[in-house]
């Protein structure tokens, strides 16, 4: 199928659609109109899913309305039969048709499902393109943070917050990962989500097909600074993002574990930040929950679990994998009642407090 | 440890929030209301009368009506969470920040799920359960009478603990199934989590229990005949959805008992480090999850099975046909859980496996639709309230059910998953199934258990409200998803999507004019009883036994246990001709009430509440005042007496002169 065919197809599919929801005239449907090739794929699928349910829906809403109508008890003209109760050929009808429309369906999404995984690598730019010999994909780190987004180019050095970029008609390969609570990295215009979770790395294969800039957010509540935890994602050229890259290095901030371990504590509305050399070992650090040298890699501890684990001694170890402990400290009221905004959480227990954290408080814990 | 926290836990002051207006005028609304109501039953002298009649009540058609008056009330609870949050986003989306903070607007929303599925859905169905189920099949009672008491109970003290979460201390911010970490102690070092945990664990008792005693109703005392394939649909639905309660309940408490051992003792289960593992969390939480929404849907689905062929006046179509898709809904409702987190990064196989049984329940799903569309065909279709929301219910949930079978494709799921468009579609099998199928319920059942109708004007402007409100509240909601905007925002930056808020704020607008028509139509009934009066026992010219015995059934049921000989047993009966016995009466074996349950149940939201707020000292003395209680009960052996025959037949012979002069 040509790749023009497919948008042509797609767009009098989504005036159907749009016919059939009165409020969808007019308004700016992402997910139906996407710019990257997955996100496109995956409209599709809801259209021709939509379609083949509609071919039973639609007929049990019309005889649903035309037997309320027609059998009413004042219309005497028609046939009543209070002991008719069973008819072997219908109960087979009514049966089967749901089962040939779900066999259909399921085959769809068996196929779709493993095509569409994001975890695989693209095969494709688009539906006409294939991708092209000697591309290499771009590979994004990207850390849900409370309550930011923080982006990390291993091939370039470079990291940014809350600003994404990437090139079109190469295909992009975020890893995902997260600080503290569970998140869900989401550009709908470039492809679904996938959920960031803390000590974990999910991923996601996309590609950007249209320059423009779009929106990306967390779809999965995190807590109190949620609703503002969203980021541009730059559909650009190569030329632009080349541009980009260049602009985001030059502006020359350094993120290394330290500043990584002020950037994590909880804040909202944070502005864009870039940063022209980032520490190649902070993406693996932070995925193993040990970006504080005093703590534990998972990986460590993994090992020694493998190895059959540290037996009593390993009593000693706690501290060091003791991990979620960015909110204690003393309450200042009890149950953390009223105007405990995201900063004034991090009570003056802070574990890092002793490593200079405290520097720029009002960059880190936002303004609001 | 000082001298008030010994006392107090980490209760203070500060708890009260005596700072936020909203707090501070719903608590007086709350107060003068309340106040009012306890004020006019102290008046009238209505105590003793609740207490003997009610409160310690082990009949089960009255427990059915207390928990359908628990039901309602929490509604309106829930619905307000629901009216505030359509106000915030309307206001946040047209520019404005709107009027909550995001640590008052992420309480909202979790309570309005936690209260509108635990303490708005669940009661409505176990309360028509209750009521209905033994009429139905012809016993006197529930198996376990004392135990139903005590499960209501436990259910009302869940409620009462949300309720206290408003005025002391905070409710949940995590979303109603609380997901770790976020839930944890590290990230909601609250209070709020903790009211969370404890008012389901506490409602969850009553819940389990009474599962397994309408299980047991249903499988040990049906009436003689009364085989499992002659008993009417809605027994079906019952049986399945409290077998799902009993076999998924307990996953629920474990689930939260876990997560509350990581709360109060340090544990690790859920928790980002020392090896624990928050998807163990969610996949334990959804394996309750899902099969719960099953628990909800059966009996509306038994009620449409009854309404409809009642109200076409017809035999149902395809009965068997029906049990079977019952129990393959049930059947597949466990293996499904996993649809819920798609994109939590499962392989593909594995997705598309759940996906794929996800779709195959709307087969056995759609083969009911087309039964009850095969049950109009040739009826005699009369338009009473519970048949509106009946057609309501057909052509809305359709649209659910397409919305859900296209969540079930993964890829799908993917761009829609946590959005508005899944907030819609959810609300759309909710309100569109369990909301329409129990007020087509109640409709149905009350004159059954009052004696007296409701008034169909108000019961018509009430589905109005319902069915135009909910188009207009959720049709948004679908096109908002799909134009990528996701749940539980509470600030927006494109003012583009304000109408679409608007629109929706006025069909919940809509849906509060439906709510309060359903009250105006109880005030009406009531006030109107004798022009509604109901003597016959059998408004609706039912065909089920419990439209044999008369309206309120008498204290015993059935003065006489019936004998069945057809699925539609009562219509069986009037058609042979069936006489009511007039003599020979015996005395009938009836359990006595007791006050153990709403004591029981008491003390558990005492023990609940000084666990909440660490404060140990009163969680050791209520936790052996409350184990000191049961078993006191248990020594209790005075707990049943015989109604003389005398008095049977005297409430027989006034029912006999009440069909004779009904039928001049």
């Amino acid at each position: 199928m040509r790749a023009y065919d497919a948008t042509g197809h797609r767009r009098l599919l989504t005036a159907a659609l749009v016919l059939l929801i009165p409020f969808l005239g007019g308004c700016d449907m992402v997910v139906m109109q996407p710019s990257g090739d997955i996100a496109v794929q995956q409209a599709n699928l809801i259209l021709i899913s939509t379609i083949l349910m509609l071919l039973i829906i639609v007929p049990v809403m019309a005889l649903t309305i035309y037997f309320a109508w027609k059998y009413r008890a004042s219309n005497k003209g028609a046939d009543y039969a209070p002991d008719w109760d069973h008819s072997a050929r219908l109960e087979i009808v009514i049966w089967s048709a749901p089962l040939a429309i779900i066999i259909v369906l399921g085959t769809i999404t068996w196929i779709s499902t493993h095509k569409l995984d994001p975890y695989r690598p693209l095969d494709r730019i688009d539906a006409a393109r294939s991708i092209p010999a000697g591309i290499k994909p771009l590979t994004v780190e990207v850390v849900a943070l409370d309550w930011k987004w923080l982006f990390i180019y291993p091939d370039y050095g470079v990291a940014t917050i809350n600003e994404l970029a990437a090139p079109v008609d190469v295909p992009i390969s975020f890893k995902i990962t997260a600080s503290s609570v569970m998140n869900s990295f989401y550009v709908p215009a470039l492809a679904g989500q996938v959920y960031a979770m803390t000590g974990m790395e999910t991923k996601l294969h996309a590609v950007i097909n249209r320059e423009g800039e779009y929106e990306g957010f967390s779809a999965n509540y995190s807590g109190h600074g949620f609703s503002h935890m969203r980021f541009a994602f730059h559909g650009l050229s190569q030329e632009k993002f080349d541009g980009w890259v260049a602009k985001v290095r030059a502006e020359g901030a350094t993120l290394g574990r330290r500043e990584y371990l002020e950037i994590e504590r909880p804040s909202q509305r944070d502005p864009v930040r870039h940063f022209g050399s980032v520490d190649a070992q902070l993406y693996t650090a932070i995925l193993n929950m040990c970006v504080d040298p005093a703590k534990m890699c998972m990986g460590e501890m993994m090992h020694i679990d493998m190895k059959g684990g540290a037996g009593v001694e390993s009593h000693g170890n706690k501290e060091r994998l003791e991990y979620d402990n960015r909110y204690q400290g003393p309450l200042t009221v009890p149950g953390m009642l009223h105007g405990a905004g995201a900063g004034a959480k991090a009570g003056p227990k802070d574990p890092h407090a002793g490593h200079e954290m405290h520097g720029d408080d009002a960059h880190s814990h936002g303004a609001h | 440890m000082d001298f008030t926290q010994l006392i107090f836990g980490r209760l203070t002051l500060d708890a009260f929030p005596v700072h936020e207006p909203i707090l501070v005028a719903t608590f007086l609304v709350v107060l003068l209301g309340g106040g009012a109501v306890l004020g006019a039953v102290t008046y009238y002298k209505l105590w003793g009368y609740l207490w003997r009649e009610w409160f310690t009540s082990i009949d089960h058609k009255k427990i059915g009506v207390m928990y359908i008056v628990l039901a309602i009330i929490m509604l309106l609870r829930g619905f307000a969470d629901a009216l505030m949050m359509r106000l915030q986003q309307a206001m946040a989306s047209g520019g404005g920040e709107g009027y909550l903070n995001s640590h008052h607007y992420d309480q909202i929303f979790t309570a309005h799920g936690v209260i509108m599925i635990f303490f708005v859905a669940m009661p409505l169905v176990t309360g028509l359960i209750n009521l209905v189920v033994p009429l139905q099949i012809g016993a006197r009672d529930v198996a376990f009478p004392f135990l139903n008491n005590f499960s209501f109970w436990m259910t009302a003290a869940g409620a009462v603990l949300v309720m206290i979460s408003l005025f002391v201390g905070e409710f949940a911010q995590t979303g109603w199934l609380a997901y770790p970490p976020l839930s944890g102690v590290d990230y909601s070092p609250g209070v709020g989590v903790d009211y969370y945990i404890w008012a389901l664990q506490v409602a969850g008792v009553g819940t389990l229990l009474s599962g397994i005693n309408l299980v047991v109703t249903i499988v040990k005392m049906r009436c003689p005949g009364m085989t499992l394939m002659k008993m009417p649909v809605f027994v079906w639905t019952a049986l399945c959805t409290n077998i799902l309660i009993v076999a998924i309940f307990p996953v629920l408490t474990a689930t939260l008992a876990l997560l509350s051992l990581d709360r109060y003792v340090g544990t690790n289960f859920f928790t980002n480090d020392l090896g624990g593992n928050p998807m163990m969390y969610v996949n334990l939480i959804w394996i309750w999850g899902h099969p719960e929404v099953y628990v909800l849907i059966l009996p509306a689905f038994g009620v449409f099975s009854e309404v409809v062929s009642t109200f076409s006046g017809k035999r149902l179509f395809g009965y068997t046909s029906m049990v079977y898709a019952t129990l393959v809904i049930t059947i597949l409702s466990y293996i499904v859980w996993l649809h819920h987190f798609f994109t939590m990064g499962a392989g593909a196989s594995v997705n598309s496996f759940f996906g794929i049984t996800t779709m195959i329940i709307s087969i056995p799903t759609g083969a009911k639709l087309f039964n009850w569309l095969f049950t109009m065909y040739r009826g005699r279709i009369r338009f009473d309230v519970p048949m509106l929301w009946t057609v309501g219910f057909m052509i809305t949930f359709v649209i659910g059910g397409m919305t859900g079978v296209l969540l079930a494709v993964p890829p799908a799921d993917f761009v829609l998953h946590n959005s508005l468009f899944l907030v819609a579609h959810f609300h759309n099998v909710i309100i569109g199934g369990v909301v329409f199928g129990m007020f087509a319920g109640i409709y149905y059942w009350f004159p059954k258990a009052f004696g007296f109708r409701l008034d169909p004007f108000w019961g018509k402007v009430s589905f109005w409200g319902w069915l135009i409100g909910f188009y207009l509240a959720f049709m948004p909601l679908y096109a908002l998803g799909l134009m990528g905007v996701t749940r539980r925002l509470s600030q927006f930056e494109d003012t583009s999507l304000y109408w679409y808020f608007v629109v929706a704020g006025i069909g919940s607008l809509f849906v509060l004019g439906g709510i309060l028509a359903f009250i105006m139509q109880v005030y009406v009934s009531i006030r109107d009883r004798e022009r509604l009066r109901d003597t016959t026992g059998d408004p609706w010219d039912g065909r089920t036994l419990e439209w044999s015995t008369s309206s309120p059934p008498p204290v015993y049921n059935f003065a006489f246990t019936p004998m069945v000989h057809d699925l539609d047993a009562w219509w069986d009966m009037k058609s042979r001709g069936y006489k009511r016995p007039l003599e020979g009466f015996q005395p009938i074996h009836m359990p006595k009430n007791t006050g153990t349950g709403i004591i029981l149940a008491g003390l558990s939201v005492v023990l609940a509440f000084a666990l909440i707020w660490h404060i140990w000292w009163l969680v050791i003395v209520s936790a052996v005042a409350t184990a000191a209680v049961a078993i006191w009960h248990t020594f209790d052996y005075n707990r049943d007496f015989y109604i003389p025959a005398d008095e049977v037949t005297q409430a027989e012979d006034e029912r006999t002169r009440s069909l004779a002069g009904g039928s001049v």
